[in-house]
């Protein structure tokens, strides 16, 4: 469904790989080892060479707004510019919002007061409201604690294989990814490899 | 008129030197800066002096036009000078010379021609003095906007991004950004037309009045110039964060600050 193939970016090895639908896989390597670039040069925001193709369609051929509303990266922090939060959401999806710990006024609140683990939950449902096939997320639960990661793993598991989406989830937490994935994927110099 | 001598005008450079005195204590870059400034006026002043009278003598087309593309290759280069952050290479420099070209001597030529409508429309005593005023004010105005533009582009990089990745397009994940940098562009004229006649007694119509000219028709003449420079400085703002904008993204959207230089 997503596939990359010899993805190409300055001085970083070639990157091929690919997921297909409902699939949840990890990406992993230690820190600089360029994850979150390889994120942000498929979701088209840093130049880059090579294929990356969705559902057969190359993303050249997608208006770049389109290409990123149906791959989406979630960034490791979020950024907010509106005063209140309704005000980032193209639709606002009551029953993901209940799911992650949220009541519907929380469209009300003001951006300013908001937590850093509310930021982060409120930015994956912001992203999910545009109903992406693809997600590409930059550890998603970084800063949550116990029950919140477990909110977000449901959520985002329950997405993946009801919307049929495929899922490249950035964590460093070996737990997580056993209990997340069967498929790893980790960075390394020569490009990326493929871990069970 | 009455004539200034070289004492008058030494007394009153002497109170720039006083300052720059002054200030030698507290900023001593401040007070080199006075200095060299001050020169650059009285060489400078000197000089277009003397190339106006030249130019007053045999008026021709082809002097006329040389002498404005002089001033507009100076302007580029003061433009690019004030910006913190610049375009890098060549567009820099053009995105403010176009922007300049566009506004500033079209509306020059709509004045000569339409407005003024002298004969002929190149005369030199009308056409560098006006271009001269557009060209200066379109200059501040373009400078302010594009370093506006580019330092909040710089600091609010992760904001314009994490509205790109969600599916806005380049001009809507800068709306904010690019309605301050109007403002900015704009507000010098702005407050200009404001205040004139009640706060501040705009130069030229000052200097007309020192002339020996009528106050009212000194005052037409001001009017005028203020509404052209306002188009001139308003137009040539919009053409260039316009083209800005255009070059701080690329094809597919994406913010490209390696164009930027520092």
């Amino acid at each position: 469904m997503f596939d990359v193939s010899d993805l190409t970016r300055p001085g970083q090895p070639a990157v091929s790989f690919r997921l297909s639908e409902g699939e949840l896989a990890c990406l992993s390597g230690p820190s600089g080892s360029g994850k979150t670039q390889l994120l942000r040069a498929l979701v088209d925001l840093d130049p880059s060479e090579g294929s990356v193709k969705l559902l057969g369609v190359r993303r050249e051929s997608l208006p770049p707004q389109q290409w990123r509303r149906r791959v989406a990266f979630l960034p490791a922090e979020s950024r907010w510019w509106a005063a209140t939060v309704a005000e980032h959401f193209a639709v606002v999806h009551a029953e993901q919002l209940r799911r992650l710990g949220f009541d519907e006024d929380v469209g009300g609140w003001r951006v300013e007061r908001l937590s850093s683990g509310e930021k982060q939950r409120l930015a994956l449902l912001r992203l999910l409201a545009n109903r992406p096939e693809v997600l590409l997320l930059d550890e998603p639960t970084a800063n949550l604690d116990a029950e919140n990661i477990e909110r977000v793993e449901e959520l985002v598991t329950d997405y993946v294989s009801t919307q049929r989406a495929s899922c490249l989830w950035v964590s460093h937490d070996k737990r997580q990814i056993t209990r997340l994935c069967e498929r790893c994927l980790e960075m390394a110099d020569a490009g990326l490899r493929e871990t069970a | 008129m009455i004539r200034l001598s070289e004492l008058d005008l030494a007394i009153a450079a002497s109170l720039v030197v006083a300052l720059a005195l002054f200030s030698r204590r507290v900023y001593p870059d401040l007070a080199r800066q006075l200095v060299v400034a001050g020169l650059r006026t009285a060489i400078q002043l000197t000089l277009i002096g003397l190339v106006l009278k030249t130019l007053f003598e045999n008026a021709s087309l082809l002097w006329v036009a040389l002498l404005s593309l002089v001033m507009l290759a100076v302007a580029g280069r003061e433009v690019v000078a004030r910006q913190h952050r610049r375009f890098a290479g060549v567009s820099g420099y053009a995105i403010g010379v176009l922007s300049m070209f566009i506004s500033s001597f079209s509306i020059a030529l709509f004045a000569l021609v339409v407005v003024v409508g002298n004969r002929p429309w190149y005369q030199p005593q009308y056409a560098i003095p006006l271009l001269g005023m557009l060209l200066g004010n379109t200059m501040n105005g373009i400078a302010l906007a594009l370093d506006r533009l580019t330092q909040s582009a710089w600091e609010q990089r992760e904001v314009i991004e994490a509205r790109l990745v969600l599916g806005h397009s380049a001009s809507e994940a800068l709306s904010g950004i690019r309605q301050q940098v109007y403002r900015t562009g704009l507000i010098p004229i702005i407050n200009a037309m404001a205040a004139a006649g009640v706060v501040s007694l705009p130069g030229m119509m000052t200097g007309q009045i020192l002339a020996g000219a009528e106050p009212v028709e000194a005052v037409k003449y001001q009017i005028m110039i203020m509404f052209l420079i306002t188009g001139g400085a308003g137009f040539g703002t919009l053409a260039a964060v316009h083209l800005g904008v255009k070059r701080l993204f690329d094809e597919r959207q994406r913010l490209r600050l390696d164009r930027l230089k520092r």
